[in-house]
């Protein structure tokens, strides 16, 4: 069942993750830290057959996970209802002056090259 | 998920983004029945559960590339501190001179990274965590709804190298809502937009705090 091995995984990588950023006070949460930990771990073959029935299928669908959070937005109405304009601006202006900021940083540091994938790359 | 199959329908128009339409509907569905947001979340608990490991498993596509990762890594730390940079910045700016509450402000600047992180900035420095995840997750999706068109207009290009720089600042802007529609409409720009992601996390942990406790 490499769908379930896959999954518990990814669990395990996550709940790793969770300890050590707790003992050891990182700064980020758990699941970014199972993230950094899953990379290394995939040079192991076994894991890598069964999280490649699992992942593709989770980020895919990585949207719908957040609808829940998203959804919390109801709790903050009154704040919505007197800066909402002023708060949906900053939003949005911050928003774009970062993604075109960051997209032209990369194509000034990449200026005309197509990177080609290295055969090797695929497992 | 029918909005995810009036989304493909629509040839994937960012507007009808499924997150955007299932947020709005279940919101308004919230607020017409009376339902509190307590219960809703508690029924929700299996999919909000579900974003751990698919954190995790954004290392996936990180693993595949790690041959061009290594090659670029010094250009793609780059350019993620320079988008985050410039959105935690302009976020703190433009909301300090439009005259928004300190302890709001202090919520906006780390809307850039992924929903739980950013609460976790927020408290560190100051702001409000449960309004710091909400605007995170707007922003998530004002990227992922708004992206198709700024890349448009900065005239990024359907080659690879163009694809890779849309979802890089994709997901280092607009984090893991903004990676969910990168992964959706290129692999490239997926696998990139996860890295983005997870090195915003790393940087904007360690260097939102450290800025904000210089002037202090």
């Amino acid at each position: 069942m490499p769908v379930i091995q896959g999954f518990t995984a990814l669990l395990v990588l996550q709940t790793i993750g969770e300890i050590l950023a707790r003992s050891l006070h990182l700064l980020f949460p758990g699941p970014v830290a199972g993230m950094v930990l899953l990379v290394p771990a995939l040079f192991w073959p076994p894991l890598r057959a069964s999280t490649a029935s699992v992942v593709p299928f989770l980020l895919q669908h990585l949207s719908l996970l957040f609808v829940p959070v998203g959804v919390g937005v109801v709790t903050h109405l009154g704040l919505i209802e007197s800066a909402g304009v002023r708060l949906l601006v900053v939003i949005v202006v911050a928003t774009w002056v970062g993604m075109v900021a960051c997209a032209l940083c990369l194509r000034w540091l990449w200026p005309n090259v197509s990177t080609p994938d290295a055969p090797a790359n695929r497992p | 998920m029918w909005p995810q199959r009036v989304y493909a329908g629509l040839n994937q128009a960012p507007w009808a983004n499924p997150v955007f339409i299932s947020v709005a509907l279940l919101a308004s569905a919230l607020q017409l029945s009376g339902v509190a947001y307590q219960t809703y979340f508690s029924g929700a608990q299996f999919i909000h559960f579900l974003l751990g490991p698919a954190v995790v498993g954004l290392g996936w596509p990180l693993w595949v590339r790690r041959q061009e990762l290594m090659h670029h890594g010094w250009r793609l730390l780059l350019a993620s501190c320079v988008g985050g940079g410039c959105a935690a910045l302009s976020a703190g700016t433009l909301a300090w001179a439009l005259d928004l509450p300190s302890d709001v402000v202090r919520s906006l600047i780390p809307k850039s990274v992924t929903a739980p992180v950013a609460m976790g900035v927020a408290e560190t420095i100051g702001g409000i965590p449960a309004l710091a995840a909400v605007f995170a997750v707007i922003t998530g999706m004002v990227g992922a709804l708004s992206a198709k068109y700024l890349f448009a207009w900065m005239g990024l290009k359907n080659s690879p190298r163009d694809w890779r720089i849309r979802g890089f600042a994709l997901g280092t802007v607009a984090h893991g809502i903004g990676a969910a529609r990168a992964i959706q409409v290129n692999e490239d720009a997926g696998a990139y937009a996860g890295l983005g992601l997870g090195l915003q996390v790393i940087l904007a942990s360690v260097l939102i705090p450290l800025a904000l406790s210089w002037p202090l």
